[in-house]
């Protein structure tokens, strides 16, 4: 599914090498989780793949199904599978969640040859999805982001990921700012959208998440690298000793 | 003091190329007075602080710059609703594509053209034509709107007594690319009455435009404005407003393209609890140059006065916003609320903003922000991580942007056509 190898990036304003020869090969139906300590460059791979301004791949490559999604403009790696939960989800005042979700998902639609959803369909999809995630109308209403609590824009996140159907979905950091029953309520969203033919990767810094979505491999970043790959017990790991011995003992 | 030489020699220029209509001594009385205003005044200059964002040259010129005509291919704005039409054509009344509106009998409404008001001895019109006008040339001088009061050639007296469902649509096709049209409106709305009235089109090459309106104890007028798309047409527009208790006054102005447009709306409260929301949406690229200026005065007890301004701008566009609210002593609990905003989408595009508040009364809440800025990029990147295409997020954007000033207008039919418009314009103007 996602396939990166040997990844450089640096920063475009400043000579900044934050990866420094990423390896990573995700395949349909796993869950691989990335942590880290702070600066280890796991938020800088999310956006990377997702396209945002600002850094620069100086080597290597990333391939979304054979495609290079590094060549390909956001919406395209959108329309092409690939979808990442932000961190920091942000608000649009002025554009209405409902609009937003119709918008996005008739424009992915519409790049894939398919035919647009109709206001009908998408009213009764969009309902559905919303329930089983504890979003009422009221924040559908409300424009995109604005009020909601930290809560309520990561589930708003998980909503545009079951909206959106995406192959390869990124989580970064989609636990920070959460409270256990809203994890749960995030994971379990994630967790019913866990299938043969879809792949997920998830960034976090703790492993409380990962006791709610078990990931298949766990990978520890650090200084731009993917330092050690292990299954779930070795988020289990970190947890009891921290980060120190893992980059002690590969150092 | 006397007015300086280069200021009285312009006017002179200007008023010398123009001439005073015929009528009633009502009439000859209300525009001599204002010809002495102007004289008084002079026309604005470069050098006036009124005008220090804004260069008057070519609305203050003896002749018209030419403008050449433009066809929009799109069906007109508003054309959709169930309106009463009222068609100008370069400045001049059309009576063939305008409704009949004699034969409407509609009840409640009495409308004539402005040279057919003149004709009478005694019109209601007496009461308003050049008054508002008068009473609004203190604090701020506007000559151009003596100017206007003294020399208007045409315009519609609009009398209404009660609850009007049909709006009036005044309708201003430019089809010379000469012409310079001076149109002079009076609206009267009796107590409890309540008028819609949409103005569109570019209307001529120069247009000066004056509308008086007096809105009587519990009265309502709504006012949606579309200015023309007519890249080269020039527009100076005076709307003069006076607020009896428990009235309602919303206007709504959207300008797309345009040389040169400034639009000034003056709005007075003289009765309690009542509320004026004025509003506009610009969006401009390149030779645009569009300036909004509104003096709102609080002179009665808990009004309500809003000011919501909207700019796009790109590929060099201008935007301008002096805003007032004065507070006259003894208008305690007034809410005045004041925003003006640009969204700059390039390097070149500028806005200059002047906010006002001047209160003195104590019991008062009032407050004003004026901002400038770029499209948010973060914003940008969100909507195009979830698959929509650059220019249709950059759209979704803008609209979300203007969306303050576009919510000011009520009637859900005539605000969705006025988005349609916006909609319509960033598709033709992607950057």
């Amino acid at each position: 599914m996602l396939k990166i190898k040997d990844l450089h990036v640096k920063l475009e304003e400043e000579d900044k090498q934050i990866l420094k020869g990423v390896d990573l090969d995700v395949k349909a139906g796993e869950v691989h989780a990335i942590m880290g300590p702070n600066g280890s460059g796991k938020s800088t791979l999310s956006y990377v793949l997702s396209g945002r301004d600002g850094y620069e791949v100086t080597q290597g490559a990333a391939t979304l199904e054979g495609e290079d999604v590094l060549e390909m403009e956001p919406e395209e790696r959108a329309a092409a599978g690939l979808f990442l939960a932000f961190q920091y989800p942000v608000e649009i005042p002025g554009v209405g969640n409902m609009t937003f979700l119709r918008t996005a998902l008739n424009a992915q639609r519409k790049a894939r040859g398919e035919d647009e959803v109709s206001a009908a369909d998408f009213l009764k999809l969009i309902r559905a999805k919303a329930k089983e995630l504890k979003i009422d109308a009221d924040m559908l209403k409300r424009p995109v982001n604005v009020g909601f609590s930290g809560g309520e824009k990561k589930r708003n996140e998980i909503l545009q990921m079951a909206l959106l159907e995406p192959k390869m979905c990124i989580l970064d950091e989609t636990d920070s700012g959460l409270d256990v029953d809203a994890m749960k309520l995030v994971a379990g969203g994630v967790n019913a959208l866990r299938d043969a033919g879809r792949a997920f990767l998830v960034i976090t810094h703790y492993q409380r998440l990962l006791d709610h979505i078990v990931p298949d491999f766990v990978h520890i970043m650090a200084n731009g690298r993917i330092v050690k790959t292990g299954g779930a017990d070795l988020a289990l790991e970190v947890e009891r000793n921290g980060y120190a011995d893992i980059l002690n003992e590969v150092a | 003091m006397a007015l300086p030489q280069v200021k009285s020699d312009a006017t002179e220029a200007r008023v010398a190329a123009l001439a005073m209509p015929d009528g009633a001594a009502w009439a000859q009385t209300a525009r001599t007075e204002a010809l002495a205003r102007l004289r008084a005044m002079g026309l604005p200059a470069r050098r006036d602080e009124y005008w220090k964002y804004t260069r008057p040259d070519t609305l203050t010129d003896a002749a018209a710059p030419p403008a050449a005509t433009f066809d929009p291919r799109e069906t007109p704005v508003f054309d959709t609703l169930d309106r009463i039409k009222i068609v100008f054509v370069d400045g001049v009344f059309d009576a063939e594509a305008s409704d009949d509106i004699l034969a409407l009998k509609l009840k409640g409404i009495a409308i004539v053209r402005l040279s057919d008001a003149e004709r009478f001895d005694l019109h209601w019109s007496k009461d308003i034509y050049g008054v508002l006008e008068a009473r609004g040339q203190n604090p701020v001088e506007r000559p151009l709107a003596a100017l206007n009061t003294a020399f208007a050639t045409d315009g519609i007296m609009i009398h209404v007594k009660e609850k009007i469902d049909k709006p009036i649509n005044l309708i201003y096709l430019h089809k010379s690319d000469r012409s310079d049209a001076i149109l002079h409106h009076c609206i009267k709305l009796e107590q409890g009455a309540d008028l819609t009235v949409l103005e569109s089109g570019p209307a001529a090459a120069r247009f000066n435009k004056v509308m008086e309106v007096e809105v009587a104890d519990g009265a309502a007028f709504h006012h949606v404005r579309v200015q023309g798309r007519d890249h080269e047409r020039r527009a100076a527009t005076h709307m003069f407003a006076r607020l009896g208790a428990e009235s309602t006054f919303k206007s709504f102005t959207l300008t797309k393209n345009g040389v040169l447009t400034r639009n000034e709306c003056v709005v007075e409260f003289t009765g309690d609890n009542a509320v004026a929301h004025v509003a506009g949406a610009c969006v401009g690229d390149g030779d645009f140059h569009h300036d909004d200026t509104v003096f709102v005065t609080h002179d009665a007890v808990n009004c309500e006065s809003r000011q919501v301004f909207k700019k796009v701008l790109r590929n060099g566009a201008t935007g301008v916003f002096q805003g007032k609210i004065l507070v006259q002593p003894g208008a305690q609990k007034t809410d005045g609320y004041q925003i003006s905003q640009a969204l700059l989408l390039d390097d070149d595009a500028q806005f200059f903003a002047k906010p006002e508040l001047e209160i003195y009364a104590d019991d008062v809440q009032c407050s004003h922000g004026s901002t400038s800025g770029a499209i948010d990029e973060d914003a940008l990147f969100y909507l195009r991580s979830r698959g929509v295409p650059d220019g249709q997020a950059q759209d979704l954007l803008v609209l979300a942007f203007l969306a303050e000033a576009v919510d000011e207008i009520e009637d859900p039919a005539i605000a969705e056509d006025i988005v349609s418009r916006l909609e319509a314009w960033l598709a033709r103007h992607r950057g």
